[in-house]
């Protein structure tokens, strides 16, 4: 009945894993309680997790990273404890090296799956409709589906906490450390199907993002060179998200093969092949690096054009790097297992495409740095992590360069060397992006910006953190170090590890620092109010609409003439013309869907029955999820009307806001900009203008 | 991309046959969906490509014990190509059928299909029954892995589509020619025909220079 | 018979035909070793395109299409893919003996 779950399986096998299934049990009941007492379920469901609004759906992608990456970063700060601690033979530190195991598979298969993976869907769902002016994406349904696997695979790993243990094979769970024979646990089953659960998700996420945006690009947009760079972005990382994934999931589904039913996919022994299983994860994986990294490159690019007041430099080529990224990102798989044995030929050939695609972002950091010169720098929170990330992603791309080259990579392969780089790219590369993002579109989303003070004190505890955190990682390499070493034998690596543990410590104040940003934002959500929905002078469409933006987005679609439209719109005076009746029409916008999340609990159902080997349950869920599916398809109607008054009505209202806050003049951007009162950049961006006329 | 190139409605091609729509927002959601579901077959066909390869890497994996020489016969492959490739052809019927709203033929073409299409899977379940009756079960070797999991796959991905066809033609019966379904109908042939594709890969792959070995 | 089975029928029939003869140079030995592989390569590649053309009614008229773009795409990954795991892993198997 229960497979293989048993009393073996609760967390009381070490005080660390107790304590944490403790948290997770009582998080979640303190939850419940506190949707009880407010009487808060019924909006809980009928706001949220029903919804099928972009937006969000978005906003619920980026609650799932916050939370997730509040976890993963307690591991990495436990399991940089424990290296601080771990000098010396036998059971130093206080982590066993099993659970020391099982903190590193979990630290990466959450970074990786369940923060930056969800935090830049969540971005893209909430901005690029909006800036591509559409109001929604093409698959509403299919959107919260995907939203709802990646809860659920989320969702697993938090259950590994509580019940039976998660993975010690690393997040890349080779099958020597995974497969049956050394790993006969539930671990890697926990990996497999929280990976499988996520990747589902990202690829439904994919084929809707782009649908989106191939279907849905408001009047003028057919001029896709017009679209704003995000935009750009998310079209690549959607579409390496549907051409990658299915590498994953060919490897995930026949380890879990090999596990489960004895097949010999990956088992050296029975005429398995497992270096078979590393070219199929990595084919997966590089790709996956750029799935990560070019939201935030689209991130950037806004956020620099924005705060240095400027159209972006070189656009076309950032679009066609873009590109060029996304296309080469898929022939240099074979870089992360240069060791493996191949022929030098087979390694150089990998080598040089590594160094090649090194160019084309290069290019994008040119264009980003020419964007920034002779432009009106504002340096707010978004902008502090785009500049950190640029000099930060440059450190971490040049050991890039030099582990590109085989004979360097024998020397540095799998040692605290390839830790530091691979967080020197992902945390200025693709996390700060995210965060760079988040307070950029929070002000959309939730008409209020966030406190300015403390995200600069997050910021700058961030970075310092990140670098006193992996900077001696790098030396720890070059000294011999191999990743994942829970105890070590060299009291000479030791003061650099302590270094390092400072530098989590760091990064942990950055969090902090974060939570009491968002504290005082709340508090002070009326100082911080975000009147014309225009928070930063910004340039594209997104910023058009009020903040929060209603949930059809705009009352009348607008029409785009060029790049950066609402720019040039307040340069021209056009920014707020008077609303025409006679444009709006009723609309239909998706109603809300129960079956949505209902097939995301299924799922979670599913696969933690897979894991335990519970096969009814395994075969009920299956059926609820196709029962739900089918229901789904026979409801015809599953739209409301919105009659064209009340948007007519609402942008009336909108406009008799900005008019009320504006001093008269309301195309001189005067009211765009923010609670530091200076003169709107587009104002004297105008007068220049005029004055060389 | 400034060229659109697109028909009366504003719609742009897209794969399969088109269909004949009122107005030009059914077109539209058609056009969607359709173009939606490709992006999905795309994805699809790395999965069974990358199945393919990674049948190619195991084959040289079976350990003395069967290779494809033991285990490969055309004796089935060759109805079930024929099955299929028939099927392709009748669904067709269906879908121009149903462009021009004559139901008998939707229903007659798409059953026919259907039935064609649960031959090849009778056809398959007994190829698989023999192998296991002589042993030759996927637990046994790498190559048999690759090889049961590619031809399972494509064998799942045969029968939802026989399941879902089945579905569909129910709720034709149910709810008459509504655009919704129609719409479905043209995702459910382009999913059966990028099927047959898959299959010529597979029996190109695996069955014939299989046979050849022996 | 209607115009628009003119092209159904002939992919049906082209698809008939290749496969006829793939599986006759597999049956019956009409090549022999590496030369039968190729013929048999050939063959499911243009069966594929006939397939594509004939029943996905997929073309090159107004190159814009999108389906057809994607499609060119994900053949060039599967290329890179497929090309790119056999080439690796032979690689090794070969320096493995």
């Amino acid at each position: 009945m229960l497979g293989r779950l048993s009393w073996d399986a609760s967390p009381f096998y070490g005080v660390i894993p107790a304590i944490a299934a403790s948290v997770v049990i009582l998080a979640a009941i303190a939850t419940i309680v506190l949707l009880t007492v407010t009487r808060r379920w019924r909006w809980l469901w009928s706001e949220w997790l029903t919804s099928l609004d972009h937006k969000k759906i978005g906003i619920m992608y980026v609650v799932l990273a916050e939370i997730m990456l509040a976890r993963a970063f307690i591991e990495a700060a436990l399991m940089r404890t424990q290296q601080a601690l771990g000098a010396g033979a036998g059971d130093v530190g206080p982590v066993g090296a099993e659970h020391f195991a099982q903190l590193f598979s979990t630290h990466g298969t959450i970074m990786i799956f369940f923060v930056l993976m969800p935090f830049m869907t969540g971005l893209i769902n909430f901005a690029m409709p909006l800036q591509i002016g559409a109001r929604d994406m093409t698959f509403p349904w299919m959107n919260s589906i995907a939203l709802m696997l990646t809860i659920g695979g989320a969702g697993l790993v938090m259950a590994s906490l509580v019940i039976g243990k998660f993975s010690t094979g690393g997040w890349t769970g080779y099958p020597n450390f995974t497969g049956a024979a050394v790993n006969p646990g539930v671990g890697p089953d926990y990996w497999i199907w929280a990976l499988t659960l996520g990747g589902a998700g990202s690829t439904l996420s994919g084929i809707n993002i782009v649908a989106t945006i191939w279907k849905e690009r408001t009047t003028g947009l057919d001029h896709l060179m017009w679209m704003p760079l995000f935009c750009w972005t998310s079209l690549c990382t959607a579409l390496l998200m549907i051409f990658a994934f299915p590498a994953l999931t060919v490897a995930t589904v026949m380890l879990w093969l090999d596990r489960t039913f004895g097949f010999h996919f990956f088992t050296q022994a029975d005429g398995g092949n497992m270096m078979q299983y590393v070219n199929l994860f990595w084919m997966w994986g590089h790709p996956e690096v750029y799935i990560l990294i070019l939201p935030a490159f689209g991130v950037y690019s806004e956020v620099i054009g924005t705060f240095s007041s400027k159209k972006l430099f070189g656009y076309t080529s950032l679009v066609w790097a873009t590109m060029a990224i996304a296309v080469l990102s898929f022939t240099v798989w074979l870089h992360h297992f240069f060791t493996m044995g191949a022929s030098a030929n087979v390694n150089a050939v990998f080598g040089i495409a590594t160094m090649v695609i090194a160019v084309p972002t290069g290019v994008k950091v040119y264009d980003w740095l020419l964007t920034m010169r002779h432009g009106r720098l504002r340096f707010d929170v978004p902008m502090l992590y785009a500049v950190g990330f640029i000099v930060t992603f440059v450190v971490g791309g040049v050991t890039g360069v030099l582990m590109a080259i085989p004979p360097f990579d024998y020397v540095v392969h799998n040692s605290t060397f390839l830790v530091a780089h691979f967080h020197n790219m992902v945390i200025p590369g693709s996390l700060f992006g995210m965060m760079a993002g988040a307070t950029f579109w929070f002000p959309k989303a939730f008409g209020f910006r966030l406190d300015e003070t403390w995200g600069r004190r997050g910021f700058w505890f961030w970075i310092s953190g990140f670098y006193l955190a992996f900077m001696p990682l790098y030396v720890l390499g070059l000294f011999g170090m191999s990743r994942r070493m829970a105890t070590y034998l060299h009291p000479e690596w030791q003061p650099w590890l302590i270094a390092a543990w400072a530098g989590a410590g760091l990064v942990g104040c950055g969090l902090i620092c974060q939570a009491i940003m968002l504290y005082v934002s709340i508090r002070d959500r009326e100082r911080l109010r975000d009147i014309t929905g225009d928070a930063w002078d910004g340039r594209t469409l997104e910023w058009l609409a009020p903040s929060p933006p209603p949930e059809w987005n705009f009352g009348v679609r607008p029409v785009v003439t060029g790049r950066d439209e609402f720019g040039e719109r307040k340069l021209n005076d056009e920014a707020y013309p008077v609303p025409d009746r006679t444009a709006y029409r009723d609309i239909e916008i998706p109603a809300n869907a129960a079956t949505a999340p209902l097939i995301g609990i299924f799922a979670f159902l599913f696969a933690f029955a897979a894991i335990w080997w519970m096969w009814w349950l395994v075969w009920i869920s299956a059926g609820a999820i196709v029962l739900l599916v089918l229901w789904r398809s026979m409801r015809f109607s599953l739209h409301r009307q919105i009659p064209a008054e009340t948007l007519y009505q609402a942008d009336m209202a909108h406009r008799r806001t900005i008019l009320a806050h504006a001093d008269g003049d309301i195309g001189s951007g005067a009211p765009m900009r923010h609670a530091r009162g200076t003169e709107g950049y587009l104002a004297r961006e105008r007068r220049e203008r005029e004055d060389r006329a | 991309m400034t060229d659109t190139t697109t028909d009366a409605q504003g719609v742009r091609p897209h794969a399969g046959i088109p269909l004949e729509h009122p107005d030009a927002e059914t077109a539209h959601a058609t056009e969607r969906a359709v173009f939606g579901f490709w992006i999905f077959l795309m994805s699809d066909l790395v999965v069974f490509a990358l199945l393919l390869a990674t049948y190619a890497v195991l084959l040289r994996g079976n350990t003395g014990a069967p290779g494809p020489a033991e285990v490969i016969e055309l004796a089935y492959a060759f109805p079930e190509t024929l099955l299929l490739l028939t099927s392709t052809l009748t669904l067709t019927f269906a879908s121009v059928a149903l462009r021009e709203d004559r139901a008998r033929g939707v229903y007659g073409w798409t059953f026919l299909s259907l039935a064609l299409g649960a031959g090849f899977l009778a056809l398959e379940g007994a190829e698989i029954a023999g192998l296991i009756g002589k042993g030759h079960i996927p637990q046994v070797n790498g190559f048999l892995s690759g090889y049961w999991l590619a031809i399972g796959t494509h064998g799942l991905h045969v029968a939802i589509g026989v399941v879902w066809g089945l579905i569909l033609i129910a709720q034709f019966w149910i709810y008459g020619f509504c655009p919704a379904i129609r719409s479905r109908l043209v995702r459910f042939s382009l999913y059966w025909h990028m099927l047959d594709v898959v299959w010529i890969a597979i029996f190109t792959v695996i069955y014939l220079p299989g046979s050849l070995v022996s | 018979m209607k115009r628009i089975h003119a092209i159904h029928l002939a992919g049906y029939a082209a698809s008939l035909a290749l496969t006829l003869a793939a599986f006759g140079i597999a049956k019956f030995g009409w090549l022999d070793g590496a030369l039968a592989l190729v013929a048999i390569g050939l063959a499911g590649l243009v069966q594929a395109a006939i397939h594509l053309r004939a029943f996905l009614h997929l073309d090159f008229k107004g190159s814009q299409r999108e389906d057809l773009q994607l499609l060119l795409f994900a053949a060039v990954l599967i290329a890179i893919m497929v090309g790119g795991s056999l080439w690796i892993m032979f690689d090794l198997g070969h320096r493995m003996m």
